[in-house]
């Protein structure tokens, strides 16, 4: 399996929509064919049209506040004493995560098409808060369907939602997290794909709507280069981009710019949610290798048992409590291009503890999975080693979580 | 193809001058055995009998075949337990047609081959395949003819008609049309004079094939649909196995009456 050089990672995939021949692809019911077409014909004009492209632009640099800002972690890389630390803080976006970029494309996407009505499914509430923040903006009516669990751990998201004007469904089904709110949040759009815009919270689902996320967590990496040639002069020697991964949208979209880079000088380090150190439960395929299989209209890797029954997962972080993972990132794997592994809940928490004390910075526990390994690897690593760590978003919705667990906030 | 018992059946119907009646329970619903007596009881007034095979992920599912799936797996079945339900169905109804129904994951993982096996062993008629539309179905649904096994394809109002005609060259005996934009078990939110349009125009580009019109029949819209070639009938049908539970009533007895109420109203 081979990743070609010069074209965009998301329009490697066949006429089916399988990257590498066997990830991603539409595995969907018929009467989502159409629509899905329809959306496909629409993108591709799109991301074509300079106007569509503009607007974009205007949006992400006035509205969600491009580019966020990539700053060198002084104090981190001192204690630790190997490797430079730096993090790209996506967290500076409007809302306070990537998943502005992806809602904010959406909702572009859903006036062109002459849709009035948005659903979108969210796990740790940044989906679904960006989805109603966007949704607001751009004058669309949204729904939201988020897993009863999620509403209870994730309530600060929960009430930007409201607070923007969206309904919340609360999914009660199967274990009541992300991988239920997106079962959902399809159920729905079968029933009403004629009036209603379906935005996939993450690079997962049927094909167009990976490629639709990967395009627009994009801007990450797009503005991280500039950025890195402007402190170093040139792309170092030594970059390690270490991000979270549970659907997998914000690693994609710091890694796209770099998938040309040889592994050697730019690598790419996806950690997913081991869960308790004492369950046996997870939320890393990539990690665990688990089995291919179709989930949510794509052939991925994914939590199962050998039967094909989906399995439940288990992370402190609501936002990487998913079964599945992007077929682009089994793709990354495969291919031998990205590495992954997973850190668990009680070395997130560590992890939240060491940036916290050295630095001005407010990591979710989802980053923090990515600065556990990042500050684990960095004592080992020379000076010339530059670590960049994807704070993809703040921890401000965690407050419950983190005071339960670390006893402040 | 040698003539199918599926064929057979629609043949028999057309005669009577009725649409076939086709059932869909869940396998193993509530439990193994019972949900073996539910379609052995009924399948002398069923025409075509539906056994899904169930999957947790069900992505086109409404709430009534939730709950039937939920209940199965909490129960334990296996895809064994699928395949073991219907080869003592067909043994004790030669020619009886069964299909299975479910998510291609649980066909994935078994391995087409080895599932299109265990189908021919046991004699199932017929498959459907929810998620697994044209043309990623044409691979399998070539081995499925292969092994005598009808593939049956979906269509939807929103097919387009170049796709339409692809796909009706594609199928083969029976073509099952989703009479709506719903989940299964949604209320019937077309008029039926519409859904039969809907449907003339698919049966008037190959008259050999047999439409089914699925998805928001019950008791009160069945009779308003009965010049389609078949009717399913899969919600309501869950929908009184969860109420018997409820009820602490015997599941098999008030399905019967509910399937000979639907046979009444299609005669």
């Amino acid at each position: 399996m081979k990743i070609k050089n010069k074209v965009p990672l998301i329009d490697q995939h066949d006429k089916f929509g399988l990257w590498g021949g066997k990830f991603g692809g539409n595995y969907i019911p018929e009467t989502l064919k159409k629509p899905v077409m329809d959306l496909e014909i629409l993108f591709s004009k799109l991301r074509k049209n300079k106007e569509f492209i503009k607007d974009r632009d205007k949006h992400f640099k006035q509205w969600v506040g491009a580019p966020t800002r990539f700053i060198k972690l002084e104090n981190l890389t001192n204690h630790l004493n190997g490797g430079q630390i730096w993090a790209k803080v996506v967290s500076d976006a409007n809302g306070g995560a990537h998943k502005i970029y992806n809602a904010t494309v959406h909702c572009l996407i859903a006036k062109k098409a002459g849709k009035k009505f948005i659903v979108g499914d969210t796990g740790a509430g940044y989906a679904g808060k960006m989805l109603s923040m966007a949704a607001k903006k751009f004058g669309l009516k949204a729904k939201i369907f988020m897993g009863a669990k999620d509403i209870k751990r994730q309530k600060p998201n929960c009430d930007a939602m409201k607070k923007n004007g969206a309904e919340i469904v609360p999914v009660y089904s199967g274990s009541q997290t992300l991988i239920d709110a997106v079962s959902e949040c399809m159920r729905y759009w079968v029933s009403n794909c004629d009036t209603t815009h379906m935005c996939v919270g993450s690079t997962v689902g049927p094909n167009i709507f990976v490629k639709i996320c990967g395009w627009s967590t994009s801007q990450i990496s797009r503005e991280l280069k500039p950025q890195i040639l402007k402190e170093f002069g040139k792309i170092p020697n030594k970059v390690k981009l270490y991000n979270c991964v549970g659907g997998g949208s914000s690693s994609f979209g710091f890694w796209n710019e770099f998938i040309d880079y040889k592994k050697s000088q730019v690598e790419f380090i996806g950690v997913e949610a081991g869960g308790p150190l004492k369950s046996k439960k997870h939320a890393a395929p990539l990690t665990n290798n688990s089995k291919l299989g179709v989930l949510h209209g794509a052939m991925q890797y994914v939590v199962q048992n050998k039967e094909g029954q989906i399995e439940e997962t288990e992370s402190i972080s609501a936002g990487l409590d998913y079964s599945g993972v992007s077929p682009l990132h089994c793709f990354l794997r495969d291919s031998k291009r990205a590495r992954y592994t997973s850190a668990s809940d009680e070395a997130a928490l560590k992890a939240y503890k060491l940036v916290t004390k050295y630095e001005n910075l407010n990591p979710s526990l989802e980053p923090c999975h990515a600065f556990a390994v990042a500050c684990a690897e960095a004592p080992k690593l020379k000076k010339n080693n530059i670590l960049i760590i994807n704070s993809c978003g703040d921890a401000i919705k965690d407050k419950k979580i983190l005071k339960e667990k670390l006893g402040k906030y | 193809m040698k003539e199918s018992l599926l064929k057979l059946a629609f043949k028999k119907c057309r005669e009577e001058k009725r649409p076939a009646l086709i059932t869909y329970t869940v396998a193993g619903d509530n439990t193994k055995k019972k949900s073996l007596d539910i379609i052995n009881a009924i399948s002398k007034t069923v025409d075509i009998c539906e056994l899904g095979f169930p999957h947790n992920t069900p992505i086109a599912d409404g709430g009534q075949i939730q709950t039937s799936t939920y209940r199965a797996l909490k129960n334990g079945l296996k895809i064994e337990d699928v395949f073991y339900i219907a080869k003592k169905f067909k043994l004790a109804n030669k020619h009886k047609p069964l299909i299975l129904m479910g998510y291609y994951n649980i066909i994935f993982q078994m391995g087409e081959n080895k599932f299109l096996k265990k189908c021919e062993q046991v004699k199932v008629d017929g498959l459907i395949v929810v998620d697994l539309p044209y043309p990623e179905n044409q691979i399998f649904a070539n081995k499925c003819k292969k092994k005598n096994i009808n593939f049956i394809q979906l269509v939807s109002p929103t097919t387009s008609k170049e796709r339409l005609k692809k796909i009706i060259r594609a199928s083969h005996d029976m073509i099952y049309y989703i009479s709506m934009l719903s989940t299964t078990g949604g209320k019937l939110k077309v008029s039926p004079k519409r859904i039969l349009q809907n449907f003339k125009n698919i049966k008037n580009q190959n008259k050999s094939k047999n439409v089914v019109i699925g998805f928001g029949i019950t008791e009160s819209t069945i009779s308003k649909l009965k010049s389609a070639d078949g009717l399913v009938v899969g919600s309501s049908l869950c929908s009184e196995i969860t109420r018997s539970i409820n009820n602490r009533q015997d599941p098999i007895t008030n399905v019967i009456r509910l399937v000979n109420k639907l046979k009444n109203k299609i005669l």
